[in-house]
């Protein structure tokens, strides 16, 4: 050992040390600032990249009317956003850089429900509350005390679909085609299996498919075959124009009914003919009064019709808004509390109220595409429905 | 008469006694790591982290969750393709058979001994736990989960490696990315949920039990056993077999086969067995990472996402390191994990952290290349560049954190091509501790500057 | 036919229940499409590495931009309403940053020809020594033109349909068909480029550096066209629907009985498969028949010797990505009318699409051109017939276990030669 090496060595190993200084001293928690801070995870890039996106988009134009009057309490609001790519670890990192560097006092987040339910893991531990906009499998919010959302889960809107298709409609045989890939579509399928059969119908053929394909031919003649009277597809509307395009070819002439995730103006942009005249559930029509505001406020500042995510967005963040405006304080628990205690918010989507499983009660809509646009048929709550 | 001195065989012999000492220093040289990666792991999780989170919660409890992870990922793939030159594009495949196989044992177990799945670990278990004993039986549950976990990803590891190690390079990796695949629609096309009722669990019969895995949600509701503890533990004692193997004749035999497969079957050494095993070998450590991320806190694990993305990400952490460098593969992991939560915000150049690394990269650089101006030219070019595309981006109004992925391709690229074997190429840290000389002498051929040796970037 | 046979036929046809031969013959013909689609993006991958012995894994986004690509020409030539237009015909325009890159490049490409041939045999000696000769000018040059060309294709198309538009909505005329073929050849010209200045930038420096390397940077390629697809001045992140450029015509209909559907043979499929064919066949004349093909054919068999007998390996190996290139773009564009229903960029389903045309190339012998075209239909049929009459949920499954199989037993696949290795 040379002595020149060692005291290189040293040297080097000191000015590391000092580099590493550095950058623990940057590390300072950041100071308490004038705005109140909100985090969002979405997936605004990556394979859902569609819906982390409209879902900001909503929630920013909710921000924007909050903080032009006023704010809270004068203190404006202040959206951080951090992509998740549509990974868990990432969105679970989101959320923890949000909650401990960022400081925030809530956290909205995230459509994708395998995402929300990893965030929803450090919220829960870290006391801080959490909204989700979209995501509808019942365990997101199950035995949590600090996880909410603004949408309904999926058992309730399978039901009410059901309940719309066996006593509005009138049918009994129904064919299911959905997406195995998404925790959304396979609880729907089941809850939609287990309502209508309770209702008295019967499910013909039950198919899957997986997210992203294009080809659905196989499935559908099957289904064909099945002779059904209507065929749901509670999958996103990615794939939904192409079954529909596919299932029109293949000669099916049975109406197609859908879940939430159909809702947006490219989906009748992509099935064109073959989607028209079918039905989906929603949380409210385009052409109701409330809604229609809100698309314009939307298209005027995005250029774009807003989907279903953007209109759920801007309510988990008016929803949150008001709950603060409640609260005791800006504390975790005492947020959460006020949160737990929404009744009749009037948002765009409908009326919010929570429940004490933290998700909302409202009716479910159901619109049927008329010359490519969504139009108002039945609002429909299965828990007054006739047969039991 | 043979001096020992150069008589390897007879000098072996003398530093290997026989008898009860021998027994003894054979037990202390093969417990000595355990205790040295006991003895990391607890300073990192009681002390370290209380410490740096009281600063910072992100950077002091999560991030070196993720790095630990990473680096036995990291380390587990340079054993098959650094050290052998095999092309494994499917360990995230054993990972994700570890994480299931772990996940269920834990979750399943923890129903039917307590009615449910909640935490029950001591101080040793979780990020941040509350207080209370050292180690309980759930502790010792989760030890013996991810130990399941890794045995089971070496299971499937060597029923995947005895048939395609025979082919060619190629193939190898056309045959994992096709058996990750594999794995991963089989887990996701189960239609079924994790069940969560006591008593429905107590009544499934065991071999039942493996359907119920989650399905596209995932696996839900386990309990967050993993912490820096057992992350590090695992991660030192990773690094310790890595280092080990590499300097044993097991490793000679997995380099020879790198360096020429055909020689290396001339010499006598069965390359197909070796490479089982060192197949085998990585697939025990990347069940066992697989096993510890399913249990980390804000991960919900799901096949979905350990497919040959994240293989890809992987093989990325062992290139970057260079490819049969164990310490370049566990440095390049750690940089990997950081890198993506640091550009989601970069900070300014003249902010302390990125003071920091400049001051850091400029005293490493200067002191470990032979072209001392030019590699200080290239980093203070690059910080340059750094701080005026941000503030190029500032006045746009562009968020560069949208554009992370862009940037991220783009210096993956960049990378490949003006570094490829990159940061160590094929040695370690601790050989490169040779300073060149500030002037080369040429005079003295070179017998008082033994520093000047270093051969370098 | 005797009268006999005849009977006997009608024989079988009542006998044979009608339903099974309906799906047999739907499962068939959809299995044709998109296997000549498989094979499109195989051969791709197969003459890659035939070539360079390197899996190029951008070669799927290649596809994807070649379906997009389509889809923004589409919409520039006067498709935009997804329909055909009858009343006069509403364009995009190219857009701003297109042709404001292209003459960027033509700037530079002027620049650096000024530079290299005017400026530095004129400087002093010791200047000279710090001017790196820079030889990229021809290079600029021909990318300039190139993608003048692009966008010179996509006004003709819109000429073209401008002057003879269709009578009707969603009725065929000599402008629509004559634009849809020049918006198919626009994507591949495009995604021709695209593969070239990817070849250049990213694959050349890295002619002589271990495989591993290559492949990784091919991921960090396909990463990046995949993100840069996202953004909102490529394509964004909405899913949107391709234009029609074929009438949805059926042209017979297999009957299938009385009551039944029957198997509808489709205008767009028979055109899917006819191009695919078309384009194979050519593909097949252009490496077996031509110079340049035995000059692609001698560089994968052996670079060193190649260019010992003067053949430019670098023009080769070029040709080769933009002949692949074209080759995904056709399929994208033909993706595009089967499936009208674009998903976004970094779609999960794309990459699936890629892999399996991959698996098919691997099947059919990596490296061999005729074994990716039967590896492509092998893998399109295997997909649909496992699909139709086992279980739609594993449909990737079937794939990928076909692929272990294959390479336990033939691991050089089904026409591939098993090569002995030389020491």
């Amino acid at each position: 050992m040379n002595r020149r090496s060692a005291l290189a060595r040293g040297f080097c190993s000191l000015v590391a040390l000092v580099g590493m200084a550095g950058w623990a001293g940057g590390l300072e928690p950041a100071a308490s600032a004038q705005p109140i801070k909100v985090g969002h995870f979405a997936s605004m890039t990556g394979k859902e990249a569609t819906f982390g996106q409209s879902t900001d988009n909503g929630i920013r134009l909710a921000l924007k009317e909050i903080n032009e009057a006023g704010g809270l309490n004068g203190r404006p609001i202040e959206l951080i956003t951090y992509d998740d790519k549509g990974e868990s670890k990432e969105a679970g990192n989101a959320v923890t850089r949000l909650i401990t560097s960022d400081k925030v006092v809530a956290v909205l987040g995230e459509v994708a429900s395998s995402l929300s339910l990893a965030g929803g893991a450090v919220c829960e531990q870290n006391k801080v509350p959490m909204i989700s906009p979209s995501s509808t499998n019942a365990r997101v919010t199950a035995g949590k005390k600090y996880v909410f959302r603004v949408c309904f889960i999926d058992t309730f809107q399978a039901a009410a679909i059901a309940t719309f298709t066996r006593e509005h409609l009138g049918l009994t045989r129904a064919a299911i085609l959905y997406d195995q890939t998404q925790a959304y579509s396979k609880g729907l399928r089941d809850d939609f299996t287990k309502s209508f059969k309770k209702l008295g119908g019967e499910i013909v053929a039950d198919q899957a498919y997986n997210g992203g394909d294009t080809d659905f031919s196989a499935q559908l003649t099957t289904i064909r075959a099945a002779n059904p009277e209507i065929i749901f597809v509670p999958g996103y509307y990615t794939e939904g124009g192409n079954i529909a395009i596919q299932a029109r070819k293949l000669g099916i002439t049975a109406p197609l009914i859908g879940g939430d995730g159909w809702d947006s103006s490219q989906l009748a942009a992509i099935g064109k003919d073959a989607i028209e005249g079918s039905y989906y559930s929603n949380h409210s029509s385009p052409d109701q009064p409330n809604m229609k505001d809100f698309v314009e406020k939307y298209q005027r500042e995005y250029g774009a019709t807003p989907d279903a995510l953007g209109g759920l967005g801007y309510d988990a963040m008016m929803v949150l808004f008001d709950a603060m405006k409640r609260a005791k304080s800006l504390n975790g628990p005492d947020l959460a509390e006020a949160i737990a205690q929404t009744k009749d918010f009037k948002g765009v989507t409908g009326n919010i109220t929570i429940d004490k499983n933290h998700n909302a009660q409202k009716g479910v809509v159901i619109v049927q595409i008329k010359n490519g646009q969504p139009v108002f048929v039945a609002e429909v709550d299965p828990s007054k429905s006739d047969k039991k | 008469m043979a001096d020992t001195r150069h008589n390897l065989a007879l000098r072996g012999r003398e530093l290997t006694p026989g008898g009860v000492h021998g027994a003894l220093m054979g037990a202390v040289r093969a417990l000595a790591p355990l205790a040295a990666a006991i003895g990391i792991a607890l300073l990192l999780h009681f002390v370290i982290r209380p410490w740096v989170s009281g600063y910072n919660e992100f950077w002091g409890s999560r991030v070196p969750l993720d790095v630990g992870i990473n680096v036995i990922l990291a380390v587990s793939l340079t054993m098959v393709n650094g050290f052998t030159g095999q092309f494994s594009l499917g360990h995230a495949a054993f990972m994700a058979v570890g994480a299931y196989s772990a996940a269920g044992a834990v979750y399943y177990t923890s129903y039917r001994l307590w009615g449910d799945a909640a935490m029950y670990g001591g101080v040793l278990s979780g990020l941040s736990p509350e207080g209370g004993p050292l180690m309980t039986g759930a502790d010792l549950l989760f030890l013996g989960s991810v130990l399941l976990g890794g045995l089971i990803a070496a299971f499937c590891g060597y029923l995947v490696g005895l048939p395609s190690l025979r082919l060619r390079g190629d193939y190898l990796a056309i045959v994992t990315l096709g058996f990750g695949e594999i794995v991963r629609v089989l887990i996701t096309s189960q239609t079924t949920d994790t069940l969560y009722d006591a008593e429905e669990i107590a009544q499934t019969p065991l071999w039942e039990l493996p359907r119920y895995l989650g399905g596209p949600v995932g696996f839900t509701g386990l309990p967050f056993y993993t912490s820096l503890f057992w992350v590090w533990l695992f991660a030192v004692l990773t690094l310790v077999v890595a280092y080990r193997l590499k300097e044993s004749t097991y490793g000679r035999a997995f380099l020879s086969i790198r360096e020429d497969e055909i020689a290396a079957e001339a010499m006598g050494i069965k390359t197909t067995r070796y490479k089982v095993r060192a197949f085998v070998l990585a697939a025990f450590f990347a069940g066992v990472a697989g096993a510890l991320y399913a249990h980390t806190i804000g991960v919900q694990l799901s096949a979905n996402e350990l497919g040959f993305m994240k293989s890809f990400d992987i093989i990325i952490m062992v290139v970057l390191g260079g490819m049969g460098s164990i310490s370049g593969a566990a440095i390049a992991a750690a940089i990997l994990s950081v890198l993506p939560e640091f550009l989601r915000s970069p900070p300014g150049i003249f902010s302390p952290v990125m003071m920091g690394l400049v001051i850091a990269s400029l005293a490493l650089v200067l002191l470990f290349t032979k072209r001392r101006v030019r590699s200080a030219v290239i980093v203070l070019a690059s910080a340059a560049a750094y701080e005026g595309v941000r503030r190029w981006a500032e006045s746009q109004g562009i968020n560069l954190a949208d554009y992370r992925m862009i940037l991220y391709a783009l210096a993956l690229i960049l990378m490949m091509i003006l570094r490829p074997q990159g940061l160590f190429g094929v040695r370690e840290i601790w050989n490169a501790w040779h300073v060149p000389p500030l002037r080369p002498r040429k005079d003295e051929g070179g017998k008082s500057g033994t520093a000047g040796k270093a051969p370098t970037p | 036919m005797t009268d006999s046979a005849a009977l006997a036929v009608e024989a079988l046809a009542v006998t044979i229940p009608t339903l099974v031969l309906d799906k047999f013959l739907q499962t068939l013909m959809d299995g044709i499409t998109v296997g000549s689609l498989y094979a499109l993006i195989a051969l791709g991958y197969t003459m890659v590495y035939g070539i360079l012995k390197f899996i190029n894994f951008a070669h799927s986004d290649v596809f994807v931009l070649g379906a997009w690509v389509s889809f923004s020409a589409a919409a520039v030539a006067g498709f935009i309403d997804q329909d055909l237009a009858a009343e006069g015909v509403q364009t995009a325009p190219v857009a701003g940053w297109v042709i404001k890159t292209l003459l960027g490049v033509t700037v530079a490409a002027g620049l650096v020809g000024i530079y290299e041939h005017l400026v530095r045999p004129r400087l002093p000696k010791p200047v000279c020594d710090y001017c790196p000769p820079v030889r990229s000018a021809p290079t600029l040059a021909l990318v300039a033109v190139w993608g003048f060309v692009a966008v010179g294709l996509a006004y003709a198309a819109r000429w073209v349909l401008a002057i003879s538009p269709p009578a009707e909505p969603s009725r065929a005329s000599f402008g629509t068909l004559t634009s849809g073929g020049l918006i198919l050849l626009l994507a591949m010209v495009t995604c021709g480029l695209v593969g070239f200045c990817v070849e250049r930038l990213a694959y050349k420096p890295l002619r002589n550096a271990p495989r591993l390397n290559v492949l990784i940077t091919a991921i960090g390629v396909s990463l990046f066209l995949q993100n840069l697809g996202q953004t909102k001045w490529m394509f964004g992140t909405r899913p949107d629907r391709m234009a029609t450029l074929v009438p949805d015509k059926t042209l017979f209909t297999i009957a299938g009985g009385e009551g039944q559907m029957g198997v509808p043979i489709r205008l767009v499929d028979v055109l899917v498969i006819g191009t695919a064919i078309v384009l194979m066949v050519g593909l097949d004349r252009l490496v077996f028949h031509t110079r340049i093909g035995r000059a692609m054919r001698a560089v994968s068999f052996s670079e060193r010797n190649a260019a010992l007998m003067g053949i430019d390996v670098n023009k080769v190996i070029s040709f080769t990505f933009v002949l692949g290139a074209a080759l995904a773009a056709a399929a994208g564009f033909l993706m595009g009318q089967k499936y009208p229903g674009l998903n976004q960029t970094a779609a999960a389903g794309w990459v699936l699409l890629g892999l399996k045309a991959f698996v098919a190339a691997v099947i059919g012998g990596i490296g061999n051109i005729r074994g990716a075209m039967l590896g492509g239909l092998l893998i399109g049929l295997l997909e649909f017939f496992g699909t139709a009459y086992i279980s739609p949920e594993l449909r990737d499954v079937y794939v990928f276990s076909i692929l272990i199989l294959v390479l336990l037993f033939k691991p050089s696949g089904l026409l591939g030669k098993a090569v002995t290795e030389k020491v």
